[in-house]
């Protein structure tokens, strides 16, 4: 974005050019910017607009439906321009209201001063915006429609910004979610910008009997009598920013109603499980509700807050007759969700006690195209384990149960984590698929290698006695529990080895750190035969 | 919204409002504009506003990250005591020093702005929050451990006295090894 026909401004509003010089056109070339960048801010946030088009383009092709999934990060990029835009907009305009002001006060016999009397009787044909000398541009900005809107959009603009810094976001999302609605203030004073028609330009009939190019020279005697330039007209030009947003502001508007009707289905809590280390199991089930392995939903409980969508992983598979979640209990909302489902409390609870919930989902991710892949690599550090749940269950369902025809010929699943604690419900999980795995013979097909990266003294003694146990003593699976990270670059080159030839789909959810070494394992060993394809799943 | 601390999104905006007042004020210097000296004042509120406001404080609850390099900063903060641990000074502060930005059309945006700062500051000073510096961690040499400071309580286990005994007549029976190996001392 950012071409501007200097030209075509120049000879639409030369008078303009030379009243304020040219401050006029760098106001203008980030305006234009801000149009389009403005209309394309809202169309990453679409979520179901989006999953609609994810699913649409995946028949065609796999690679250009993925480039959906960095939604945010384009969002937040055309937000950056936006406030870049929006800063050399406002200095420019600094620079207009100052030289407009100079040209009422000018003493001299300038055509900056000529310029700004044109209009003094009706007060239609004039070109200078502020009109008297007997006032100043603060004064001027606040009682112009176009200053007052470009105030609240500022406003609107810079608390949005500075709620939505990482520290903000991640520690205290409410602060980010209810502060970034000031967004309706920013697209109401955007669309209203330009009625005022602040900024003028010579009308094409006063172009033809007053040609700048020639009548310049002549400003002190415009209008007087035996001269052939009459004294210049101009008039506003309209508004035209709504032209560029009033579309993304009807999609935008359609998303949220498409979330509200959605958040109306009955959702029925069918179980909770409380597991150790502060997990919160929830199994749901709502009609008409499909989903795919690796996908996301959001929820909202009325009765803790009604305005408040938080996102969460699936974890149950689609062959399962009900979805299910876990959420870990670390702010305000989880804990009261906790309290809401009974959590603390001994005794069963009936079901009517349960409180109502809303669900809009579900998402996709990358993480359903880990079928596609026949050799896949499945990375996830500490709760970010949880879209592969979903995976491995589905896993155990395709293969064990419906026995179907899978792509996918080898599964490596990496789980790092700081805490033993963390590992229990993934742990029975990983359990139950291992028997199942043994059962029916089939223990090449999933590799699992956990990863233990901090640990205490009491405990390595622990582990260091039951080193020659069957059982790891942390899991208690078979295979046994690793300690510290993983040397990534042995892990790749045991793959790229005994995989030649294929394709490795290899899916992170986890820091942004570990991202960045994936990203460039898979890069460098990329090469003769082996492809790696690196996704990340991030919220 | 119960757990929030207020005074980590003021920081930001106090930051943001900082370079907001600075950058207008170098405009309306630059350009000259009439009013200019408000422009000089802005320039040097917003230094003075972005150097208060660069160190991040640290949080009550959770991990504190730390804007690069706000180490020698949180020092020269945290040397003025209550004055920079107290919002209510801050948000105090905030307010008095963007008024005068209010008079020229280069800084009134940041004179908003930093208005703004000063009352969510206020309401992070009414609830109670105080800035506090993020210092690295003095480390802590490790302590040698017990048994080897104090000397031992009890005597070395030995055969009974009446083995111990010298007997004479029987010089080879006498003999016996140490359960716990000896060694000569070295001066």
């Amino acid at each position: 974005p950012g071409t501007l026909p200097v030209g075509g401004i120049e000879s639409k509003c030369p008078c303009g050019v030379v009243a304020v010089q040219q401050a006029l056109p760098w106001a203008r070339a980030p305006a234009a910017c801000l149009n389009f960048n403005c209309m394309l801010i809202l169309l990453p946030v679409c979520r179901n607009l989006l999953s609609f088009l994810r699913g649409s383009i995946q028949r065609c092709s796999r690679s250009a439906a993925r480039q959906l999934d960095r939604n945010l990060t384009f969002h937040k990029l055309v937000a950056y321009m936006i406030a870049l835009h929006t800063a050399i907009h406002i200095l420019a305009h600094l620079f207009n209201f100052e030289r407009f002001m100079d040209a009422q006060l000018d003493k001299n016999d300038t055509l900056q001063y000529v310029l700004s009397q044109i209009g003094n009787g009706d007060n239609r044909s004039y070109l200078n915006p502020i009109r008297t000398k007997d006032t100043n541009p603060t004064y001027v900005m606040f009682t112009t429609i176009a200053g007052l809107t470009g105030v609240f959009m500022t406003l609107a603009l810079i608390l949005m910004i500075t709620s939505s810094t990482e520290v903000i976001r991640r520690s205290y999302f409410e602060v980010f979610w209810f502060t970034h609605h000031l967004f309706v203030i920013f697209f109401i004073g955007l669309v209203l910008h330009g009625i005022g028609r602040i900024v003028r330009g010579q009308t094409p009939t006063s172009f033809q009997e007053n040609n700048p190019a020639e009548c310049e020279k002549y400003y002190r005697e415009w209008g007087k009598n035996g001269t052939f330039c009459p004294v210049p007209n101009f008039a506003g030009n309209p508004p035209m920013t709504w032209k560029w947003v009033v579309g993304p502001m009807f999609l935008y508007l359609c998303e949220r109603v498409v979330r509200f009707v959605r958040s109306q289905q009955k959702v029925v809590i069918t179980k909770v499980v409380m597991h150790p280390s502060r997990t919160l199991e929830l199994q749901m089930r709502m009609k008409g509700f499909k989903m795919e392995v690796g996908q996301y939903v959001f929820m909202q409980c009325p009765s803790i807050s009604q305005l408040e969508w938080h996102p969460f992983t699936l974890t149950s598979a689609p062959e399962e007759d009900h979805f299910s979640v876990h959420i870990r209990i670390v702010g305000d909302w989880t804990e009261a969700l906790y309290k809401a489902c009974g959590g603390d409390k001994t005794e069963v609870q009936d079901a009517w006690t349960l409180p109502k919930m809303a669900i809009d989902g579900p998402f996709g991710t990358a993480s359903e195209d880990v079928f596609r892949y026949e050799v896949v690599m499945l990375v996830g550090a500490g709760i970010g384990v949880t879209p592969f749940a979903s995976i491995l269950k589905s896993v155990w369902y395709k293969y064990v149960q419906q026995n179907a025809n899978v792509f996918t010929r080898k599964i490596y699943f990496y789980w790092l984590c700081p805490e033993t604690e963390a590992f229990e419900w993934f742990a029975d999980l990983l359990q139950s698929l291992e028997g199942q795995m043994v059962e029916k013979g089939l223990t090449d097909f999933l590799s699992c290698n956990i990863y233990l990266t901090r640990w205490k003294e009491s405990e390595a003694a622990h582990f260091t006695v039951h080193h020659e146990a069957e059982n790891d003593p942390i899991t208690g699976l078979k295979q046994k529990t690793l300690y510290g990270k993983p040397n990534w670059t042995t892990e790749f080159n045991n793959i790229a080895a005994k995989h030649n030839g294929a394709k490795v789909g290899v899916f992170l959810c986890g820091p942004l750190g570990l991202a960045k070494t994936l990203g460039k394992q898979c890069r460098t060993h990329s090469v003769s035969g082996v492809k790696f394809i690196f996704n990340k799943e991030n919220f | 919204m119960g757990k929030i601390e207020w005074a980590m999104w003021a920081n930001e905006q106090a930051l943001a409002s900082g370079l907001i007042l600075l950058t207008g004020g170098i405009v309306g210097v630059a350009g000259q504009f009439a009013g200019w000296q408000f422009a000089a004042y802005g320039v040097a509120a917003g230094v003075f506003v972005c150097l208060l406001e660069y160190p991040r404080g640290r949080r009550a609850k959770g991990t504190s990250v730390e804007r690069t390099g706000q180490y020698c900063l949180t020092v020269c903060v945290k040397a003025f005591g209550p004055i920079t641990r107290n919002y209510y000074v801050r948000a105090f502060l905030h307010a008095a020093l963007c008024v005068p930005g209010g008079f020229m059309l280069a800084t009134v945006l940041g004179c908003v702005c930093l208005g703004i700062a000063s009352l969510i500051y206020l309401l992070a000073a009414i609830r109670g929050e105080q800035w506090l510096p993020i210092l690295p961690k003095t480390e802590t040499r490790e302590k040698p451990r017990e048994s080897i400071k104090e000397p031992p309580q009890n005597p070395p286990p030995r055969p009974p006295a009446d083995l111990r005994r010298k007997r004479l007549e029987d010089v080879e029976g006498a003999a016996y090894v140490n359960p716990i190996p000896v060694t000569g001392s070295e001066d």
